[in-house]
C-alpha cells in the first residue's frame, strides 16, 4: 500500500497548478476561519476582561443582569445580608460606572470608572508606578495603562483631570492582565469618591464581590442569595454569563459563525471543485488501474491520502499565516482582539477534515463509477 | 506433460457469451453467443470490423465486463463466480493489459509506471522499482529509465505500457488494439518483439486488431462481425519456435 500512497502523492505534487490550487484553498479558508474563531475568541475574552481583572471568586448581582456592563445597583441590606452567609469569608462592594474625561483640548473622553471598596481595596489592579496608598488622598484616582490611555492624554503620576467637573489627581499607574472590550480608558478610585462623583440612581453598589472560606460553600451561599431574590455566581460562571450575552443576544456570536461558516464553504467549494476536476483528468489512470487489478479500497485510499494531504498541508499554512496576521496586528493595532487559542485550532481543523472527506467523497463517487471496460472503448 | 500436449490445453475458455446493452426496445446485443478457446503458448488475434464486438469480447473474457449469458473459464477457473475482489486479484495476477491508449501515468517515470502492478501487489517501492527497471532493459528501454514517460515517443510509450503488462508474469497478455496509435514499422517492430520475447509455453497473447499488416504474427486469426465469431484462421502453430529469453531472464 505504501507504494500505491507514494504514487498516489506523486500523481498529486505532479499536477502542479491543481496541486498549488487545492492547497490555496484550503489555506484561504483555514486562514479566514482562524481569523474569525480568533477574533471571536478575543472579543470574548475581552468582554469579561472586568471579572478576569477583579479577580473576585464570587459577584452577588441582581437576577437580570447578563452582563458586567449593564449591573443593577443593588440596596445596601442584601451586602449585609451577604456578610451574614454561614461560608462567606469577605464580601465587598465594587462600584462600576462612567465618567466624562475633559480633554486639554476642551474635547471628551468617557472613561469606565471602578469604585474599590474603602477598607480592602479589594480588586485592585497590580500597580506598577506610584503609592497605592495615596488613593485616600482627596480627589485620588489610579490609571489603567491599557491601549486605551493615550485616548485620555496618557496622564502621568500628579496629573490632575476633570472627570464629571470634579478635580482627580492620577496618584498611581496599574497595568491591566486583560484589556477591555469597547476601547475606553479605565480609572480606579475608592468606593466612597465614586459614588459622590458620579451621578447616582437610588442604590449605588454595583455588585458584592465575595469570597467564600471554601469551595464546599459555594453552593450553600449561592442558595442563601438566592432566598433574598439574587444570584450569587462564580467567576468562571459569571464569565459564561457575559459570554453568552455577547454570543447570542447581540448578534456578535451569529455574525462570526455565519462568516466563518462563509470562509469554510468557499475553501470547501475551491477544494471540491479543483479535487474533482483533478480526478476527473485522472479517471481514466483510474480506470486503468482498477483493470489493472485495483480493489476498490486501494482505490479510495488513494484518493483520501490525496485529499488529506493536501488539507493538511492547507491547515498547516492556514494556521501560520493567520497566526502571524494576528501576531502582526496585534502589534500594530492596540485594540486588535483576536487570538489563536487551541479551541480555535481545532475547530478549523475539524472543518479541514470536513473539507478533505468532502472532496474525497466526491473523488471517490466518481472513480468508483468508472468501468475499466470504458478505458477499452476509449 | 509434453510441450505439445501443453500448446494443446486451454489457457482460457469462453463459452456461449451474450452480452447486450440498454433495456427493452433500447437493447443492443454486443455478443450473440460467442465460444471462443484461448491455447497456451499461441497468439490469438481477434479481428473484425469497428462494432462488431472485439472489445466486448476481450473485456469479457479479461474479466472487466461482466457478460449477461455464458462461462468464462480461465486457468480452470470460471472468473464471473468470483467476488469483485477476486477478480481484481485475478486480473492483477494473471493478466496483463496493453491499452489502447496505454493509458499511462505521463509526469511518473517509465520505472514508476511499470512498477505499478507491482505496488498493487504490495511489493515494496525499491525491489518493485528494480524489477521494474529489468523489464524495461528487456523491452529496450533501459537508458529511459527515469525519465518521464510524456518525454518518450509513442512507439516507447506502447513498450512501456507492454512492460507494465509483463512486470507481474500474467499468464495472458492481452492488447487492445496495439498499433493504432504507431506507424506501420513501429507496430511491427512492437509485435514483432512482443512474439519473439514475451511468448513463453505458459502465456498466451491475444490481440484485437484491425490492422491487416500485423495479421503474419498470429497462430491463429477469430474474425467477429456483427457479435459472432464467423470464421477462424489459422497461420500456423511453430512448436519448435518458442522464444524463451524472457522465461531465462526471469528464471535468472
Amino acid at each position: 500500500m505504501k507504494g500505491l500512497l507514494k504514487i498516489a502523492l506523486k500523481l498529486l505534487a505532479n499536477d502542479r497548478g491543481k496541486f498549488f490550487t487545492l492547497i490555496l484553498g484550503v489555506t484561504f479558508a483555514v486562514f479566514l476561519m482562524n481569523q474569525m474563531t480568533s477574533m471571536f475568541a478575543g472579543i470574548m475574552r475581552k468582554s469579561t476582561s472586568n471579572v478576569i481583572n477583579i479577580g473576585a471568586k464570587m459577584w452577588v448581582m441582581d437576577p437580570s443582569v447578563e452582563n458586567d456592563r449593564s449591573s443593577i445597583p443593588l440596596p445596601d441590606y442584601v451586602l449585609d445580608y451577604v456578610r451574614s452567609i454561614k461560608g462567606v469569608a469577605m464580601a465587598v462592594p465594587i462600584y462600576f460606572g462612567s465618567g466624562l474625561v475633559k480633554l486639554p483640548d476642551g474635547t471628551y473622553q468617557g472613561a469606565n470608572i471602578i469604585g474599590l471598596d474603602d477598607t480592602t481595596l479589594f480588586g485592585r489592579p497590580p500597580i506598577i508606578k506610584g503609592d497605592l496608598n495615596k488613593i485616600y488622598n482627596s480627589d485620588a484616582f489610579i490609571g489603567v495603562v491599557d491601549s486605551d490611555y493615550r485616548k485620555i492624554g496618557s496622564p502621568g503620576i500628579g496629573s490632575v483631570l476633570s472627570i464629571n467637573d470634579h478635580r482627580a489627581v492620577i496618584v498611581a499607574l496599574a497595568k491591566p492582565t486583560s484589556g477591555g472590550l469597547f476601547g475606553t480608558p479605565t480609572l480606579y478610585t475608592t468606593y466612597t469618591r465614586a459614588t459622590q462623583d458620579l451621578p447616582q440612581t437610588r442604590y449605588s453598589m454595583s455588585y458584592i464581590l465575595l469570597n467564600p472560606k471554601s469551595n464546599a460553600d459555594i453552593t450553600y451561599i449561592q442558595e442563601q442569595v438566592k432566598k433574598l431574590g439574587y444570584k450569587a455566581l462564580t467567576q468562571k460562571e459569571f464569565e459564561k454569563t457575559i459570554e453568552n450575552f455577547y454570543k447570542y443576544k447581540t448578534g456578535m456570536g451569529t455574525n462570526i459563525m455565519i462568516m466563518t461558516l462563509i470562509s469554510f464553504i468557499v475553501g470547501l467549494s475551491i477544494a471540491g471543485q479543483t479535487f474533482y476536476a483533478f480526478v476527473l483528468e485522472n479517471l481514466e489512470k483510474f480506470g486503468a488501474l482498477k483493470a489493472i487489478g485495483a480493489k476498490k479500497y486501494e482505490l479510495m485510499s488513494m484518493i483520501l491520502f490525496q485529499a488529506s494531504v493536501t488539507s493538511f498541508i492547507g491547515y498547516g499554512f492556514g494556521i501560520m499565516f493567520s497566526s502571524l496576521m494576528i501576531a502582526f496586528s496585534k502589534a500594530r493595532i492596540p485594540n486588535y482582539a483576536a487570538i489563536v487559542t487551541y479551541q480555535n485550532m481545532l475547530i478549523a481543523f475539524l472543518m479541514v477534515v470536513v473539507i478533505a472527506g468532502f472532496s474525497s467523497y466526491i473523488g471517490i463517487r466518481k472513480v468508483l463509477k468508472i468501468e475499466p471496460f470504458d478505458v477499452f472503448r476509449g | 506433460m509434453s510441450l505439445e500436449d501443453k500448446f494443446m490445453k486451454a489457457i482460457l475458455e469462453a463459452k456461449n457469451i451474450v452480452k447486450y446493452f440498454g433495456v427493452d426496445e433500447s437493447k443492443t446485443y454486443a455478443l450473440k453467443g460467442v465460444n471462443l478457446t484461448a491455447y497456451y503458448g499461441e497468439v490469438l488475434y481477434i479481428v473484425g470490423p469497428s462494432g462488431s464486438g472485439k472489445t466486448t469480447l476481450l473485456s469479457i473474457i479479461s474479466g472487466i465486463l461482466r457478460p449477461n449469458e455464458g462461462t468464462v473459464i480461465v486457468k480452470d477457473k470460471d472468473i464471473w463466480k468470483m467476488k469483485d475482489d477476486d477478480l481484481a486479484d485475478f486480473r492483477l495476477n494473471h493478466i496483463g493489459f496493453v491499452f489502447q491508449d496505454y493509458h499511462l501515468f505521463p509526469k511518473l517515470t517509465t520505472t514508476e509506471n511499470v512498477s505499478i502492478p507491482l505496488f498493487l501487489k504490495r511489493q515494496n517501492w525499491d525491489k518493485s522499482l528494480k524489477e521494474a527497471k529489468y523489464y524495461l532493459d528487456v523491452m529496450g528501454l533501459g537508458s529511459k529509465a527515469d525519465l518521464p514517460v510524456y518525454k518518450l515517443s509513442g512507439g516507447e510509450q506502447q513498450r512501456v505500457a507492454i512492460a507494465r503488462a509483463i512486470v507481474s508474469k500474467p499468464d495472458i497478455l492481452i492488447f487492445d488494439e496495439p498499433t493504432a496509435s504507431l506507424d506501420g514499422e513501429t507496430g511491427r517492430q512492437i509485435i514483432s518483439f512482443t512474439k519473439e520475447h514475451l511468448l513463453t509455453q505458459d502465456r498466451t497473447i491475444i490481440i484485437v486488431t484491425h490492422d491487416s499488416r500485423i495479421f503474419e504474427y498470429a497462430n491463429r486469426i477469430l474474425h467477429m462481425e456483427d457479435g459472432k465469431l464467423k470464421q477462424t484462421t489459422n497461420n500456423h502453430f511453430d512448436t519448435e519456435k518458442n522464444n524463451t529469453s524472457v522465461t531465462q531472464l526471469e528464471a535468472q
